[in-house]
């Protein structure tokens, strides 16, 4: 029997899922992906984590709740360090041993450390995730190989202006990459943390709905990085959050950018990063004069709510266009 | 150059002592106040943490007194602070006032960088000078904090109400007074003398360890003086960090032997929490199972609100205190905070330390 191995759909899910799902489908075990949000595991999530976790943090407490009776191990790796001189958030840091402590009747943990803090290669940390499962160099090595090279193609695609969702589904479920939705629609670029933005019970469908509305979406991933991190070197001081520097990166890009009409920023309740680097972004935004909305979710959050001021923004991006140029509604 | 840098409990103490040892113009910032908090939380970031809102207020403050220049410490995450200084910086800019600003980073390619901007600041002393500058606002740092320890000792075991803040503060002045380092052993004489003579008797005490974030432990605004509370609730407190310690550990990289370090802390975090993550989050942890093994009574945490390492801590806390059998509460301060919500929470702890331990 293979092994099955649990991946939460949450957190750095939408960065990282062709990369683990690769390398342990390469070594033979089954991976099983949390089922997507609803209500049922958000509630879960809630239960179980302290009242001033944040939202994605307590979602992703639902999503191992999820996977918990289904899996035989459970894959939550400490994400210290994607970048060089770069962290994520302290929580990504101390997740692992929140769930240990949040959660009982866990299956085992798969927690090695990936820490790009100060060396280049990820591949010493595939080799001591692999070693869980085989004393196989070679298949390790291998399996890395395949790993890197899917999520090169997922990045790609990305880029290419695919969100997460379909760019998993032209990798796995061969779906045809299909063609950029064209149309005169306005362009916004929706700006926040993957977790938030791509997850569509907790952004509340904010991607489909604007794409329904003729809207022509953007996110920061479908920015190249280099590009991204020329636009994040213009700050004062080199900015220690990886998603903050995308999410900066990509915000100044966009601002300039004059085919984008748009910004939307979208934050969770509370957010660390987010309070100092969306600080920064609408401070610039407010200096530039582009339409910008910003949007903070929580598990409080009501539909309607997010749908009234959506359509505000709209209504006040269309009418912009008619004024002369350089005056603000 | 007029310089002023950020309240944090008695820290300013030590920067002005070391700043105008060496002929620096100091403006500090009027003690930190509702008007500072109003202030900050009004321009500052919704969710910002507590000390920057009270940073920015201090600056606006000070500015009102003619300061120029900003004094900052830097960092590199993952914790907010390491970017403290740009925001409140943006901020201020764009709200009109003219102010340099001046981060000491920790060197993360040369250490001229560091030294360079010390030498901006400090302006014709030598070297030698700054060495001794800062010396003597550490051994102040060093003065201070015995002072509290004091107090924290003689504070539930004073016989009138009151007697020990009133002698800590006139020790205080004692110390504050102080202008150069040769007058500081005998400032030191008057402050030993100035408490011990706070009248006490021996009675059966709580002993309550306190740890969290770094600011809120050090600054009694923003915690509502917790320590005094906790004397008047017949409490003896311990803080986790100290300041003098917290200079050991950050600038002289625990060179000064015999003091509690953060290393000790860290090392008894694990099982609980297992790496580190920013800010104090692994040393609340390791302090608390410190502090249970020491045989306290019980441990509260401070932390502000949205402080993402404390929370890391906080969601491993009630783990750790069923395992190790020591109660624990946990007090979130911001601009929303009341003293009579804390008031409650506090007397329901410390009651039911005492009826755990039969001393009521």
């Amino acid at each position: 029997m293979t092994l099955k191995v649990g991946i939460p759909r949450a957190l750095l899910y939408y960065y990282y899922l062709p990369l683990w799902r690769t390398f342990f489908e390469a070594l033979g075990l089954e991976v099983v992906i949390s089922r997507p949000t609803t209500k049922t595991i958000l509630e879960a999530g809630l239960q179980n984590s302290g009242d001033d976790v944040c939202l994605p943090v307590r979602l992703a407490f639902g999503h191992v709740l999820d996977l918990k009776d289904r899996v035989d191990v459970l894959f939550l790796p400490r994400l210290v360090s994607i970048a060089r001189r770069e962290y994520i958030c302290p929580k990504f840091l101390g997740f692992p041993d929140m769930v240990r402590h949040g959660i009982s009747g866990l299956p085992p943990l798969i927690d090695p450390n990936f820490n790009l803090y100060r060396k280049d290669s990820p591949y010493p940390f595939f080799v001591a995730l692999g070693r869980n499962f085989t004393g196989n160099r070679l298949a390790i090595y291998l399996a890395y190989r395949r790993a890197m090279h899917a999520q090169a193609r997922y990045v790609q695609l990305l880029e290419k202006g695919l969100f997460p969702e379909q760019a998993l589904a032209v990798l796995y479920r061969g779906v045809a990459e299909g063609q950029e939705p064209g149309g005169g629609g306005p362009a916004v670029a929706v700006i926040g943390h993957p977790y938030n933005i791509y997850d569509p019970y907790i952004s509340m469908n904010l991607l489909s709905r604007l794409a329904r509305s003729g809207v022509r979406v953007r996110s920061a991933d479908n920015l190249p990085e280099t590009l991204v991190r020329e636009q994040a070197a213009r700050l004062p001081k080199h900015l220690f959050w990886s998603l903050g520097q995308r999410m900066i990166g990509a915000a100044w890009h966009y601002l300039q950018s004059p085919d984008v009409d748009g910004i939307i920023h979208v934050a969770s309740f509370a957010c660390g990063p987010d309070s100092l680097t969306g600080e920064l972004i609408s401070r610039e935004v407010r200096r530039r004069g582009k339409p910008f909305l910003n949007l903070t979710l929580d598990e409080h959050s009501a539909e309607a709510g997010v749908v009234t001021r959506l359509e505000a923004f709209l209504d006040m991006m269309e009418r912009r266009q008619f004024l002369p140029a350089g005056e603000s509604v | 150059m007029k310089v002023t840098f950020p309240h944090m409990g008695h820290m300013w103490i030590c920067l002005a002592a070391m700043l105008e040892y060496l002929g620096v113009e100091v403006v500090v910032p009027p003690p930190t106040s509702k008007r500072t908090l109003t202030l900050g939380a009004r321009h500052a970031p919704e969710f910002a943490c507590l000390p920057l809102k009270l940073n920015l207020g201090n600056f606006m403050e000070a500015s009102e007194l003619g300061a120029d220049t900003i004094l900052m410490a830097g960092g590199c995450g993952p914790c907010r602070f390491g970017y403290y200084a740009q925001v409140e910086y943006a901020i201020l800019e764009d709200l009109g006032y003219k102010y340099r600003l001046v981060v000491m980073e920790p060197p993360q390619r040369h250490v001229g960088e560091l030294l360079s901007k010390i030498k901006y600041i400090t302006g014709h002393s030598s070297w030698w000078e700054v060495v001794r500058g800062i010396r003597f606002g550490y051994q102040k740092a060093r003065m201070v904090d015995e002072l509290e320890r004091r107090a924290h000792y003689l504070r539930p075991r004073e016989i009138h109400r009151g007697s020990t803040d009133k002698a800590f503060k006139r020790a205080l002045r004692e110390i504050i007074a102080v202008k150069h380092p040769r007058d500081l052993p005998q400032a030191g004489e008057r402050v030993r003398r100035i408490m011990a003579g706070v009248a006490i008797r021996p009675r059966p005490v709580l002993r309550v360890g306190i740890v969290g974030e770094i600011f809120t432990l050090l600054e009694p605004f923003a915690n509502y003086d917790l320590e005094r509370r906790l004397g008047y609730l017949g409490v003896q407190a311990d803080r986790s960090i100290y300041l003098s310690e917290w200079i050991n550990d950050h600038l002289f990289l625990g060179l000064v032997r015999g003091l509690r370090s953060r290393k000790e802390a860290c090392r008894a975090a694990p099982p609980y929490l297992n790496h580190f993550v920013g800010g104090h989050g692994q040393e609340t942890v390791g302090s608390t199972v410190m502090y249970a093994r020491q045989g306290y009574d019980g441990v509260i945490q401070l932390l502000p609100f949205t402080c993402m390492p404390e929370i890391v801590a906080h969601s491993v806390l009630p783990g750790l205190s069923t395992g190790l059998g020591i109660p624990t509460l946990t007090i979130t301060v911001d601009e929303q905070s009341g003293e009579a919500g804390l008031m409650t929470r506090l007397e329901a702890f410390i009651d039911l330390l005492a009826r755990k331990k039969g001393v009521v």
